[in-house]
């Protein structure tokens, strides 16, 4: 088979279009199972020659945003009293920054979360923030997965297929 | 109003950054020129009218440096409101459109702003269509 060497490989056309079929699939499955919804694809349009690498950028200050806000949370929920409306306060950050990005099933669980806070539920709060902590940590390996994969599919000489 | 050429100068204010990261880069891809601010305070410095002070501090220019602006309306210290009625006060900036954007719908919320002289209100989060459609609402569009 052909091989071309120089700054860009392009691998033969058949290895370009299994990789992105394979994001394409990869990509879906997070659509479908409710991880990220249209507000994602947004995201993903954004990103362009004069921003090249927009979506790693946004999705890593959500994450640095995130571990804060979520430490934040744990560590008013150790206080005592609790102050409720300071977690509602972190809470509210983290839904909008996870709404902003289509990261859904976040968004979900901070809505729930906020009805915690409003009830001043010292469980359902803490129940919460564990179901919030699992669910970014899930995002960020997903998402992780997700950039591989395009950086493999440009490094093979492709283009990444953007989701309609 | 001043000439603005075919490039808007918005100034974005959200105190969430990532937040700001999109509209910044849904603006500019709306070919606006966008100054964002994190907060109120900050937007009232960059706009040059003081939060202290029923007018203006100093002031040389006559024309706002802004087309528009957007605001959060959830923010820490100052709201999005309490800007818009700081912004609808001066006599430099009334003229400029003020758009709030929410996460939440709230109606009593939406017709306090739209009472108190804001543009628009839109609901968060921002799409491409919603800032294209502000633009040429708001502003001449010249495609």
């Amino acid at each position: 088979m052909p091989r071309f060497h120089g700054q860009s490989n392009h691998a033969p056309v058949d290895i370009v279009n299994q990789l992105q079929k394979q994001y394409v699939d990869y990509l879906s499955s997070l659509f479908h199972e409710g991880v990220l919804d249209d507000q994602f694809t947004q995201l993903q349009k954004l990103q362009d020659e004069s921003n090249p690498d927009f979506t790693v950028e946004v999705a890593t200050l959500f994450f640095v945003d995130s571990d804060k806000l979520i430490n934040n949370m744990a560590a008013a929920l150790e206080r005592s009293p609790v102050d409720f409306k300071q977690v509602d306060a972190d809470v509210h950050q983290l839904k909008g920054s996870s709404s902003s990005i289509g990261a859904m099933r976040v968004k979900n669980l901070c809505i729930t979360f906020r009805s915690f806070c409003e009830t001043q539920s010292y469980e359902g709060c803490l129940i919460c923030l564990q179901q919030v902590k699992n669910e970014c940590a899930v995002l960020k390996d997903k998402l992780q997965n997700l950039f591989r994969m395009e950086q493999q599919i440009v490094g093979a000489g492709g283009s990444v297929p953007l989701m309609d | 109003m001043a000439d603005y050429g075919d490039e808007p100068h918005v100034l974005a204010v959200d105190d969430n950054l990532v937040d700001r990261k999109m509209i910044e880069a849904l603006l500019k891809n709306s070919s606006c020129r966008v100054t964002t601010a994190e907060n109120g305070m900050r937007a009232l410095e960059y706009l040059g009218i003081r939060d202290d002070q029923p007018g203006e501090s100093s002031v040389s220019a006559t024309t706002s440096k802004v087309n528009l602006i957007i605001t959060d309306y959830c923010m820490p210290g100052m709201t999005g409101f309490e800007l818009l009625k700081k912004v609808k006060g001066s006599s430099i900036l009334k003229e400029v459109p003020v758009v709030i954007v929410s996460s939440e719908n709230v109606p009593t919320r939406i017709n306090k702003c739209l009472a108190e002289g804001a543009q628009m209100f839109m609901l968060k989060p921002l799409k491409a269509s919603d800032v294209k459609k502000l633009r040429c609402h708001l502003m001449n569009c010249r495609t």
